[in-house]
């Protein structure tokens, strides 16, 4: 029982590498990271043991940073869709030449963003993301499609074409 | 265009290596003919290798004090406040100075769940924003939660005649399971933390112990089925005519 905190330890780095490439922000990562293990030993108890403790610690801060997201909009109940998701990106860069990865994902919807992350970064499977993420498989991978298109336009230079072509 | 079908969630597994052998082949004999689509999968690939590049120098990066979880200090970690940062160097070493009547055979469990009631009061009483998890306006809900967290009925105490009145509730991962906190406020927005634990020898019960560190003192007793632990940074006597009303309250 008194273990818990050096098995949440474990996955601290990984956490953080996660809201580094989330927030685009080393201070703001880390309060979400802090946030995250406070919700996470304070709510212990509600973690199946046996179960992956990585994806319900991811689980947690993508919770968490969802209603951060949510906060800043100031629309409290409206889900995250693709617009509110458009309208938080408070860290819009110069329409200039965007070729900084950095810059690149934080023009990307967070829901994008966090499959993105989730499944390039940390290596989730699809459906290890959906259940982090709380969405059905499809979405992931339309999410991920769209996500990985619109970075390579906005990384190609062209971002004023986005247009996305899908193989059906 | 005999061959066979590919769809985009293929290619994007294909990227991601999450497909078997053969239908990797078949893929990459796909893109041998569609040169569009091989571009983006290049481009794929190259963003996944840029991403690895650019963050995985995170894993390797110190963590800031903050973040830090050693053993044995389950909320070392959590300070936003100097009053806890002092239970830090505290340690496991120096002991909790027990100022009044203790049972020697339970001495050390004791202690142990009373020093964890001050943490958690160092923790969660400075907080402004999230004192509580939920508030006195649906007390009703608090109690019947706890109660059914703890499995066993929970009485709130009201010291609203002792001039503190009640700010909510939350629950915390104990030695042995679930254990609920109340938290009170007087007028001055002085905090008071009332601890409750399911006692595991239920038929015992003890006189009031008190214990002090770092200006947080702890008036613990048990009571049956559950322990409670009052903590405060405030003078012994005022905590325990707080204490006292309590146990009255309890035990009607």
């Amino acid at each position: 029982m008194s273990d818990h905190e050096s098995l949440i330890t474990q996955h601290i780095p990984r956490l953080r590498r996660y809201a580094r490439a989330l927030t685009g922000e080393r201070s703001a990562a880390d309060d979400l990271v802090q946030d995250t293990l406070e919700r996470a030993l304070s709510r212990f108890h509600l973690w199946r043991q046996g179960s992956d403790l990585r994806a319900w610690l991811f689980t947690i801060m993508h919770n968490i940073y969802v209603n951060q997201i949510r906060s800043r909009i100031r629309h409290p109940h409206e889900p995250l869709d693709e617009s509110a998701a458009e309208e938080m990106r408070s860290r819009e860069p110069d329409w200039g030449e965007l070729r900084d990865l950095e810059e690149a994902l934080a023009r990307l919807p967070a829901e994008q963003r966090s499959v993105l992350l989730l499944v390039g970064l940390e290596q989730f499977t699809y459906d290890e993301a959906a259940r982090v993420l709380d969405i059905p498989l499809g979405t992931v991978m339309s999410r991920l499609s769209r996500g990985r298109e619109r970075l390579r336009v906005i990384l190609s230079g062209d971002a004023r074409t986005t247009t996305l072509k899908v193989v059906k | 265009m005999s061959e066979t079908q590919i769809t985009e969630a293929e290619l994007h597994a294909y990227v991601d290596g999450a497909l078997s052998v053969a239908r990797s082949a078949e893929i990459e004999e796909y893109l041998a003919g569609h040169p569009e689509d091989a571009a983006r999968v290049a481009a794929y690939r190259e963003q996944l290798a840029a991403l690895r590049r650019e963050f995985n120098p995170v894993l390797d990066e110190p963590l800031p004090r903050r973040l830090q979880v050693p053993r044995g200090s389950w909320m070392r970690w959590l300070p936003r406040v100097a009053a806890v940062m002092a239970w830090i160097t505290l340690g496991g070493a120096i002991g909790w100075q027990l100022h009044a009547y203790n049972s020697t055979s339970s001495r050390s469990e004791g202690t142990a769940w009373a020093r964890r009631a001050a943490i958690a009061h160092a923790v969660y009483s400075p907080e402004v924003r999230h004192p509580v998890e939920v508030g006195a306006d649906q007390e009703a809900h608090l109690v019947a939660w706890l109660s059914k967290r703890l499995g066993t009925q929970l009485k709130v105490p009201h010291l609203g005649n002792l001039g503190y009145s009640l700010v909510g509730g939350r629950l915390l991962p104990g030695e042995r399971g679930p254990v609920a906190q109340f938290m009170y406020q007087d007028g001055k927005l002085q905090r008071l933390t009332l601890y409750v634990r399911i006692n595991p020898d239920e038929r015992s019960e003890s006189a009031f112990l008190f214990a002090q560190e770092q200006g947080v003192g702890v008036f613990y007793w048990l009571d049956r089925k559950l322990g409670y632990a009052l903590s405060g940074a405030v003078d012994k006597g005022e905590l325990l005519r707080v204490a006292t009303a309590i146990h009255g309250q309890l035990n009607p």
